[in-house]
């Protein structure tokens, strides 16, 4: 294939994988929807046994059709995304072939873009069975959607070539360390996000989606296992590889650039967050509002800099 | 969380894995002030007092916080505001655009946020509290690394997760698989010695109690120290860089020579420890400048590879060698490094006088403006003869590289490579203002005291010059004639002699990280009881555990132990209270 029909290949596999995540956000949605007539325990348990509320024989036979159908619908949810992030990564890789020469399709904000969200549906999909993460599936799905769609329409890019400054190796490591510490942040932040939400909203209806989400603890502990993962990967992408790859490109390894600063702001704040999980007075809550202070300076700096800094930064390609 | 010590004193209050930030610093406050009693009779705040009270609040982990909040806070403005030492000219640019802000911009230090005082007054602070916090732990740790695991504390089942169960093995037997299943963990089961620890008791119902206690994940702590010590060593290496190193430009046309002298710069920017003996002695020659322009596509007109070829010498006496540098391919000399950052056109400009001498010739730097390499340039000739009289003459104007032209956008550049060069100059006469004994740019016009020189029709001059073309000036003035194109490089020359040890700092940090964060402190205890008497005497085993960092599966390793002490399993598990 040319490189012009593989730019084209990777349209059309991010308009298809936008599609699969669309129809795997509504088979959540209707998982979701379901479950609202089951109660939480019955669905927890995956079985229709449960004290199904006093109700007669009747009720149980339903609650069991219920359950079958949230199960049914929760794995359709997840085979859709699984195919999805397939496609997600052929639309990824097709991008670097579509470059001449071929390069890592990391080049701007689009690719870049394109690149952490598939990192999100891998990291959901590959805690999907460890952690039961069927409560974060609707949160995934509807991200990456968004996202994508927010991608295409107003960052997206035509195939060029790498510049000179960005043909390096520690490019490649910096860029691959810093997109995966990306899709995990995201995912930490999405489970502080809910541990924020439920936590204001302790008390909801039997069956609905917050009374199915994991308890409060369980609901930190996976935040701050995905983030504590996130961090020195950060660590290294923002302040080893980076450092090493602007030494070789603009002969300085630090330089207050405005995407450094924002990096170097990420990583406080993340560094922040760590110490207030270990603080009374700000486990919980607090510690998980500065999470997504954190992500928010994080994504920020990925789309927001470019945007308001244009080319203030050295860094603006990506 | 931070003394190893508070954990093993006090077993009720430790259902969490981390200690309060109250609890630390008063550990650290006792372990680092413990020389000084408070004496009774003291005002609440003596000097004495007060200082111990602010110490205790710097190095609280609260404290701690705060000021990587401030941290982070404080780096903002110097994202926004254009920095001095990131771009001067964009921040005078700036200055120049903002009158009324300017001066007070200036005054707060956003102009040069990273150095300013309130900057620094922060990382300083957070410094302190680090160095404050850090030695108390080294010491609690030191201790704590050659301790023992703490005995079985009395009650087990006030621990977070306690199972119990009977067994028809006897304690020793129990003991025993314990060990084995424990595997990673330094265990303690020596009976007696646990005993004599625990203060062997013996139970109630008169059967003789045994324990064992395991602990593992030690190193975690060293890691934290290991990390928080590494952001020390990274600071020293930057400020080490910062002092004693230098940063310069220099633009250097292709076939002059650059020797490292202070002189030879364009911009120069030492460090405040820096002397100009610690510039090597090396001197070099750009011998040619190779580019290649995409030609086609979209991309067209980006500059693709750009290499310089230098002929270098370490030094005055030693032997000349070749290299070429380009982006990403810098040259090392003496640990001082030559960086290609850019490149331009230097127009061959012959100016003639009026009497027909050549008052200036020679390539003339014109700095890029686009991408299209349409540059700007300027011309200062301080020494020509006028038709009546010695005369000042400056040139200034646009260079275009590949000239086009078209009625909507005037004179334009429609590539970036020299494929049909043209000049287009105003011409100014008068008073150069090189005398006044200001410092003024080589790329700049002072306009005080010249006038532009006129046409016959009273308009302004414009020199429109292709290559080879020569321009006669009105009145007998002279002549400017464009004899060719060389291209320039802008080099940039820097020592840091600190970056190897920063760097060198943070790969410590990371790894200190990883074992801080990753590496799970956890204490197991099992402990078994005989009861009653006779052939079908029962063991009682109670199994606890206690996670000191968040994040691990403690409910799951302890089920594991369970069930391998257990061996099989035929009696119900009389469960804790807590759990049913
Ligand atoms: C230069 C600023 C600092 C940075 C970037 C920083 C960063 C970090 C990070 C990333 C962690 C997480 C590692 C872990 O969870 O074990 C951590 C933990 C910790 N830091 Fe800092 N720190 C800083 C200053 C301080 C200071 C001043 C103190 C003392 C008051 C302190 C005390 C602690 C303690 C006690 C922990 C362990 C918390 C735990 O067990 O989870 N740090 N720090």
């Amino acid at each position: 294939m040319s490189h012009d029909q593989f730019e084209v290949l990777s349209n059309q596999a991010v308009a298809v994988c936008a599609a699969a995540y669309f129809l795997a956000l509504l088979a959540h949605l209707a998982e979701w929807a379901t479950a609202r007539s089951v109660p939480a325990t019955a669905t927890a348990e995956e079985s229709g046994t449960a004290s199904a509320a006093g109700g007669g024989v009747d009720v149980l036979e339903r609650v069991d059709v219920d359950t079958d159908r949230v199960a049914r619908f929760a794995r359709i949810g997840v085979v859709l995304t699984t195919v999805a992030a397939g496609v997600h990564l052929v639309a990824v890789a097709s991008r670097g072939l579509a470059a001449d020469p071929v390069r890592v399709p990391w080049g701007n904000m689009y690719e870049f873009t394109l690149t952490a969200t598939l990192m999100v549906t891998i990291g959901y999909l590959l805690l999907y069975r460890r952690f039961s993460l069927d409560w974060l599936s609707p949160v995934v799905t509807g991200f990456v959607l968004v996202t994508l769609m927010v991608d295409v329409l107003l960052l997206y890019t035509p195939v060029v070539p790498l510049r000179d400054a960005l043909q390096s190796p520690w490019l490649v490591i910096h860029v691959i360390a810093a997109i995966i510490a990306t899709g995990a942040f995201t995912l930490g932040g999405m489970c502080s996000a809910l541990y924020l939400v439920k936590e204001r909203w302790p008390n909801t209806r039997e069956g609905g989606y917050l009374s199915r989400l994991p308890g409060l603890d369980a609901l930190d502990r996976m935040a701050y296992r995905t983030q504590a993962f996130a961090f020195p990967v950060w660590t290294f992408a923002a302040l080893i590889a980076g450092p090493i790859w602007a030494q070789h490109a603009w002969g300085r390894y630090w330089g207050w650039d405005p995407k450094e600063v924002w990096a170097f702001i990420t990583w406080v704040v993340y560094a922040a967050y760590l110490h207030a999980r270990a603080t009374a007075g700000w486990k919980g809550r607090a510690a998980a509002i500065v999470a997504l202070i954190g992500l928010a300076t994080l994504w920020f700096n990925f789309v927001g800099i470019n945007f308001f800094f244009g080319s203030g930064s050295m860094h603006s390609y990506a | 969380m931070v003394s190893a010590g508070s954990t093993t004193e006090g077993h009720g209050s430790t259902t969490e894995g981390h200690g309060s930030s109250t609890g630390r610093s008063e550990t650290t406050g006792r372990e680092g002030m413990g020389s000084a009693p408070a004496d009774p009779g003291a005002a609440p705040l003596a000097p004495r007092e007060f200082l111990r009270w602010a110490w205790r609040q710097l190095t609280s982990m609260r404290t701690a916080l705060i000021l990587l909040f401030l941290l982070a806070l404080a780096a903002v403005p110097g994202s926004v505001v254009p920095q001095e030492a990131v771009d001067a000219t964009k921040a005078s640019q700036w200055r120049e655009n903002h009158h009324t802000l300017a001066p007070i911009y200036q005054k707060l230090g956003l102009f040069s946020v990273y150095d300013s005082a309130w900057f620094s007054a922060i990382y300083l602070l957070l410094m302190v509290s680090l160095v404050g916090c850090i030695l108390p732990r080294t010491r609690v740790y030191w201790k704590a690394l050659r301790a023992r695991p703490p005995a079985a504390p009395r009650n087990l089942s006030r621990l977070p997760e306690h199972r119990a169960f009977e067994t028809s093995a006897s304690p020793e037997q129990v003991l025993e698989r314990a060990r084995g299943a424990l595997r990673g963990y330094r265990v303690v089961s020596d009976v007696a010695e646990v005993s004599r620890l625990a203060g062997a008791r013996t139970s109630t119902t008169g059967g003789e109690e045994l324990s064992l206690s395991a602990e593992r994940g030690k190193l975690r702590e060293a890691g934290n120290l290991l990390f928080h010590l590494s952001i020390l060593v990274v600071l020293v290496g930057f400020a080490g860089g910062a002092l004693l190193g230098y940063k310069g430009g220099v633009i250097v046309v292709t076939g002059n020579t650059f020797a490292n002298s202070l002189s030879q710069y364009d911009d120069f920017r030492p460090g405040s420890l820096f002397k100009p003996s610690g510039l090597a002695p090396f001197d070099f020659k750009v011998t040619d400048f190779d580019v290649t322009f995409i030609k086609e596509g979209r991309e067209a007109g980006m500059a693709h590879k750009f290499s310089a070829g230098l002929d270098y010498r370490t030094s005055p006496g030693a032997a000349t060698r070749h290299t070429r540098i380009s982006v990403n391919h810098p040259l090392t000399i003496d640990g001082t490094k030559i960086y290609l950052i850019s490149h331009g056109y230097a127009p061959h400009i012959t100016v003639r006088d009026a009497t027909g001498a050549i008052a200036y010739s020679g390539p003339v730097v014109f700095l890029p403006e686009d991408n299209t390499f349409k540059s700007w340039g300027v011309v200062k000739v301080p020494d020509a003869q006028g038709p009546s009289g010695p005369e000042q003459l400056g040139l200034e104007g646009e260079l275009y590289p590949t000239y086009a032209f078209t009625d909507a956008t005037g004179p334009f550049s429609a590539f970036p490579d020299d494929k049909n060069p043209a000049l287009s100059m105003l011409a100014y006469q008068g008073d150069l203002g090189l005398d006044d004994g200001v410092p003024q740019s080589v790329y700049a016009l002072d306009k005080k005291g010249l006038k532009p020189i006129l046409k016959p029709d009273g308009k302004p001059l414009r020199v429109d010059l292709m290559l080879n073309q020569t321009v006669t000036l009105p009145d007998g003035m002279g002549s400017v004639t464009f004899d060719g194109m060389s291209r320039f490089v802008k080099l940039q020359v820097s020592r840091s002699p600190g970056d190897l040890v920063a760097l060198g700092g943070v790969v410590l940090a990371l790894l200190g990280l990883l074992g801080s964060l990753f590496i799970r402190p956890r204490r197991v205890w099992v402990k078994v009881r005989r009861d009653g008497g006779g052939p079908d005497r029962r063991t009682l085993v109670e199994v606890a555990g206690l996670d000191r960092s968040a994040g691990g599966d403690l409910a799951g390793e302890i089920d594991q132990v369970v069930a391998s002490l257990r061996g099989a399993p035929q009696q119900e598990p009389v469960r804790d209270e807590e759990q049913v």
